[in-house]
Order: structure tokens, then sequence, then C-alpha cells
């Protein structure tokens, strides 16, 4: 199967074809909302990082930064920042040119001459590579090309049942079709590590998975919090979800049945067409859909059980619900009802082809019900508190 | 008709996949065959129900696997959630 897509300089594909304005910090967040406001084709998003952050909380702002610049689906990117910010310029710059050679200008606030001034230069290059963003023409690709990012968010116990077996079965489709797809969120893999490690494709990738929930709940226990603090949240409580166990046991349905091939630690660059893959993310969804986003996935299938809304600001992300009372509530948030396999009116091979098909047409160009709403919401994850 | 899900034959729960209201049966499949059992109590759709008798401390088994802990003895047809299951501190 194939798509029509964008190709990139640095070899990658797009599904979308965005001019990116970069905040480099929270001092430039709304100077980027008021450039892309101006420029048809431009998206940006509000970076509440960038500065006051201690270096490992400030490498996870950098790589989400960079990696949104380098993802397929920018044609181009607009860097604005303050200027004293500890993101630096010339740091976002460097990380951005480490992931992609895509084109690339940079307007500082503080040289600029303040807000107005910065906006005139930064609403100029935006507007001349919109233009040109504008002129690329679609090319045909094989779905191998294809980065998935699989999430699930208010979370039902019909999570587990349909929809999470439904993306599995997709993954396992695109990994068969010798593409790339990401399962997410540590927390949700606690009381399900064992089994995912079993998949691992070596022995290091079995260690790693192990690691990373072992991090996880370490970190969290140096703050003196648990990881059951909130999780599962009250909304999977009253669908139905008793303990993060269970919670798990239905989330990891999203990775298939394939083996684990590489964990990645949150928004590094994934490597297409390298099968089924692990990204350490938290489970709070708009900053694991954003790693996943940095780490080069042009399209994301998100389930819900209880119906989220949530979507990114540079990928289109499908909705998938298994709860047949939420898809019948809900139907102008969720792209796909997947409760007819637990009801056994379609089976899991029937629906994995419906998802295949969806995400297909959504790499060429279809709009998801969260894009044609405008929701473009995101997080990046964080280590402590600021400094 | 089926109003409930038996997901692996080695579960102790089974999952309402309609409301079931107090004293009335609960239909699941397993392996191919219709087993029945009546409901103790109202059980909200999606939540879980015991399939079979589940001891104090004994593990709750769903998808094949422990969810948790049972902190009270709870009967075949009992609402099996947050007010007698508790989780397990895993140390991996």
């Amino acid at each position: 199967m194939t798509f029509f897509g964008y190709e990139r300089p640095d070899g990658r594909v797009g599904v979308r074809n965005y001019v990116l304005i970069l905040p480099a910090s929270v001092c430039a967040s709304d100077t980027t909302r008021i450039v892309a406001q101006q420029v048809n084709g431009a998206v940006t998003f509000n970076n509440q990082q960038g500065c006051s952050q201690v270096e490992s909380d400030q490498q996870l702002t950098m790589d989400v930064m960079a990696g949104y610049a380098a993802n397929p689906n920018i044609y181009g990117t607009v860097v604005i920042s303050l200027g004293c910010e500890n993101c630096q310029m010339d740091l976002v710059v460097k990380a951005i040119q480490e992931r992609t050679n895509k084109p690339l200008k940079q307007v500082i606030i503080q040289e600029a001459g303040g807000t107005l001034k910065a906006v005139d230069i930064a609403v100029r290059y935006a507007k001349e590579m919109a233009a040109e963003a504008a002129m690329l023409q679609k090319k045909e690709f094989p779905m191998s090309e294809l980065i998935l990012g699989t999430e699930c968010g208010g979370s039902d116990p019909t999570s587990g049942l349909a929809a999470n077996p439904v993306i599995g079965e997709l993954s396992d489709r695109l990994v068969a079709d010798g593409g790339c797809s990401i399962l997410s969120e540590t927390t949700e893999f606690i009381g399900a590590e064992h089994i995912l490690a079993k998949r691992a494709a070596t022995p290091e990738v079995h260690d790693r998975i192990l690691e990373i929930v072992r991090r996880y709940e370490k970190a969290l226990r140096l703050v003196g919090e648990e990881v059951r603090e909130g999780n599962p949240s009250p909304g999977n409580k009253a669908g139905g979800i008793t303990t993060l166990e269970e919670k798990s046991l239905g989330c990891i349905h999203k990775g298939g049945h394939s083996p684990v091939m590489e964990v990645y630690d949150y928004a590094k660059q994934v490597k297409a067409k390298s099968g089924l893959v692990i990204m350490d993310t938290p489970g709070n969804d708009p900053s694991s859909v954003a790693a996943m986003a940095a780490g080069g996935a042009q399209v994301v299938v998100f389930s819900s059980g209880r119906g989220s809304p949530t979507g990114n600001p540079i990928v289109p992300v499908i909705k998938i619900t298994g709860n047949k009372l939420t898809f019948a509530k809900m139907e102008d948030n969720i792209d796909l009802d997947a409760s007819p396999l637990i009801y056994g009116e379609k089976t899991l091979e029937e629906l994995g082809g419906e998802l295949y098909e969806l995400v297909r047409q959504v790499a060429c160009g279809r709009q998801t019900k969260a894009e044609a709403l405008g929701f473009t919401e995101m997080a990046i994850a964080r280590v402590c508190n600021y400094v | 008709m089926l109003n409930a899900m038996l997901i692996d034959p080695a579960d102790n729960v089974v999952v309402a996949i309609e409301p079931i209201a107090k004293d009335s049966p609960v239909e699941y499949d397993c392996g191919g065959e219709t087993r029945r059992l009546t409901a103790l109590e109202d059980i909200t759709i999606y939540h879980k129900l015991a399939c079979r008798d589940i001891a104090q401390g004994e593990p709750v088994v769903k998808y094949g696997q422990h969810i948790g802990s049972a902190v009270t003895d709870i009967k075949a047809g009992q609402h099996v959630h947050v007010h007698n299951v508790e989780s397990h501190s895993t140390n991996v």
C-alpha cells in the first residue's frame, strides 16, 4: 500500500506541509502565536519551558524543539527566542541542524528591537517559506515510510478489550510493511513490563525496558511521590479500571505482537523502518504525543474509552474508542468506533484493516476530527521544578 | 444473550459488556461454551464481576495476569473494583 506525501531534503517523508514558528522559550511563545496567526500554513505551540531549567530538564525541551523542527510534517522552521533564555538561539539552531537540513530562519526579540519588529521580520520569513512550501508536489511513497505513534488516554476497560488491540493490529501490519510503530507511556507499562520485556529482540532491549520502568518509579520516589497516586485517574476508575496493573495490561495491547527492537529516551530521533520500538514517555497524553512527534512520527493513533479530544500542532491524531456509549456521545471527537469487536460484530482483522486504511487516508491529507476542530494542545515532560 | 466477556480462561473476573442489574443472569463465552451465573449487585457496563469465588488475599486475574489482590472474600457475581481489590506493589 502507498500514500501521497511530501519528500524532504533530508530524505524523510511528511504527511503535512507546515511552516513551524518555534518558540525557544516561554518568553517567545506569545510572539510565535502572533506570527503564526499572520501566516497561512504556519503552526506554533505554547512552550512553557526553555528557561530556568536544570540541565536534564532543558535537554527534554531541546529535544522536543529540535524534533519538531525536524519532523517531516514541517517544511521549514522560523525559531524565535527572546535572547536571554537558557535555550540560547545558537544551541537551538545547532540541535535542529543535527537532525535536519530543512529551511531554517532565526529571530531574536531583544536583538530585533522588541516584539513588533521581531514579529515583522518573522512574519516575512514565514510568508516566504509558506509560499515555497505551497509549491511542493506530493509524491507516492510506500507505507513503510511511516513512523506511527500510539497513545491511549482517558482509558477505560474497553481500551484494553477493543481499541488498543485494534491499534496493535495496525501496528503489526505497519511493521510487516517494513515501517515503524512507537509504543509509549512508561507509567502504563508498570505491572506489564515483564510481558514487554519477554518480547525484546535482544538482551539489551530487555534490560532497557525494565530499566525505564524502574527509573520512572525511582524518580517519583525521590520527591516522595508514588506513581500510583493519580494513576489510575478518577475517570479510569469510574470507567471500571481498578489498578495500574490492569490499566497497563490494556495499554500494552497497542504494541501488537511484534518484537520490541529498540528503546528510545524521551523525544529522541527514532529510526524509520525499524519495526516496533518503545519510547520512554509519561502517561500524560499531550507530553507523550509531543515526544513521539519529536521522534519523527508523522501520524498518531490514540485510543480513548472516556473520550479525549486532544490533538497536536504538527501531527494528525486519529481517535479511536472501544466504548459504544462514548462513540455515540462524542462522535464529533472520535474517528473510529472499535466497539463492534466487543460484540462480535466485526473481527480484529476487519477493524485493523479499517484503521490501517484510515491512517493511509490521513497520511494522504484527510483531516482527523481533532484537526478539523483545530486542536493543537501539547506539553513537554519535566524532570523537576524550575530553578 | 451474552452480557459479559471472559478475556482469558485463567481469569477469575469477567467484564460486563452491558449494564447488568442485581439478581439478573450473567452470560459469557468460555471456549465456545456459554457459562452462566447471577449478578449479586448492579454492575455498571464495562466494570468487572467475579466469575468464581475469590478468597481474601488471592490474586485477581484479568488478561490471564494478576491485576491486584482481593482485600476481602469476593463471591461469584459480586462487583470487583477499588472497594475490594488493592494494587500489588511491583518491585522489578
